[in-house]
């Protein structure tokens, strides 16, 4: 049996490998509250959100949950669900933010709401599931502290990757 | 120097209007947040929880002992001069009661085996800010 793959697999495959290469990398730094975490692998995600189009930025966000958890051991663990629905929750954000005028609103705009989506939807599951009280909320303003601070920088970061034309990470014409 | 003044400048080119738009309201959002999550008033009264139900409400005004059946057995809570605490729990890992005292409004102490609760309540005063 033969899968034909077509270009767009390719690179769908190509950039959701980036993407698990830096939540690995993120994995490895160590937190000072477990869930403030900066979050580099969503500058892929954005990245793919303006370079090509939604449904690649969403294969790519729910690829990389998948395949990290998987080589992190935490599938279907806690963390896992509490990943997928912070991507999720900022992919259906993105959805409806990616339609804001590109004059005024650029990566960095999209950066934030993306990060403050994740933080929520997160923070949702916390609450309706892991701990169904009232004391999460103390938590809340770190976190959309730490969501703003590494959306500017992820945002700033995507800006850069989308204004260097001699990149080359997402070239396609490997076969 | 100079090139940290170019960083800058392109840093904050990349910025649009939109942009700054979004980040000023979500610091004041923040703000806001801290402002409201984070009072350090003193708790007027203690609400215990059994399950999903509110157990009772009590003023932290007293000296008082409160003997409560959870799911798995009575446990003790504490009132004394504005704190209160789990003083005896028939749970395994005594995580409720090793928590101590609580006098802060918003601190909740839980006892999940048991599913009790307790969470300190304080005056609310949220519309007090405006006032300023």
């Amino acid at each position: 049996m033969q899968i034909n793959t077509t270009l767009d697999d390719h690179r769908i495959a190509k950039l959701a490998a980036f993407a698990i290469a830096l939540h690995m990398l993120e994995a490895l730094i160590p937190s000072p509250l477990p869930g403030v975490k900066p979050g580099i692998a969503n500058i892929v995600t954005l990245y793919v959100l303006y370079k090509y189009n939604f449904t690649s930025a969403a294969w790519v966000s729910i690829l990389r949950v998948f395949a990290s958890s998987l080589l992190l051991g935490q599938f279907l663990s806690p963390t896992f669900i509490l990943s997928l629905a912070g991507a999720l929750f900022s992919l259906g954000v993105l959805w409806l933010s990616m339609h804001l005028p590109r004059k005024y609103f650029g990566a960095v705009s999209l950066s934030m709401i993306a990060a403050f989506a994740h933080i929520a939807g997160q923070l949702m599951i916390v609450r309706l599931w892991l701990i169904p009280h009232a004391s999460v909320a103390y938590l809340i303003p770190i976190f959309a502290l730490a969501a703003l601070f590494f959306g500017v920088v992820n945002g700033l970061i995507t800006h850069q990757l989308l204004n260097n034309s001699s990149e080359k990470i997402d070239s396609a014409s490997s076969t | 120097m100079f090139k940290l003044l170019r960083n800058i400048k392109a840093i904050t080119s990349a910025m649009l209007i939109g942009d700054w738009l979004i980040f000023v309201a979500s610091s004041m959002l923040i703000i806001v947040l801290f402002q409201q999550l984070w009072s350090h008033e003193h708790a007027t009264t203690v609400q215990i929880r059994l399950g999903d139900t509110v157990y009772g409400t009590y003023s932290l005004n007293q000296q008082r002992d409160i003997h409560v059946k959870g799911t798995i057995g009575n446990a003790t809570i504490s009132i004394m001069n504005g704190k209160a605490r789990f003083a005896q729990s028939p749970c395994h890992n005594q995580y409720c009661v090793h928590q101590g005292w609580l006098s802060r409004s918003g601190q909740a102490a839980i006892c999940l085996p048991n599913q009790l609760s307790l969470e300190l309540v304080g005056e609310t005063k949220h519309y007090d800010s405006l006032n300023y």
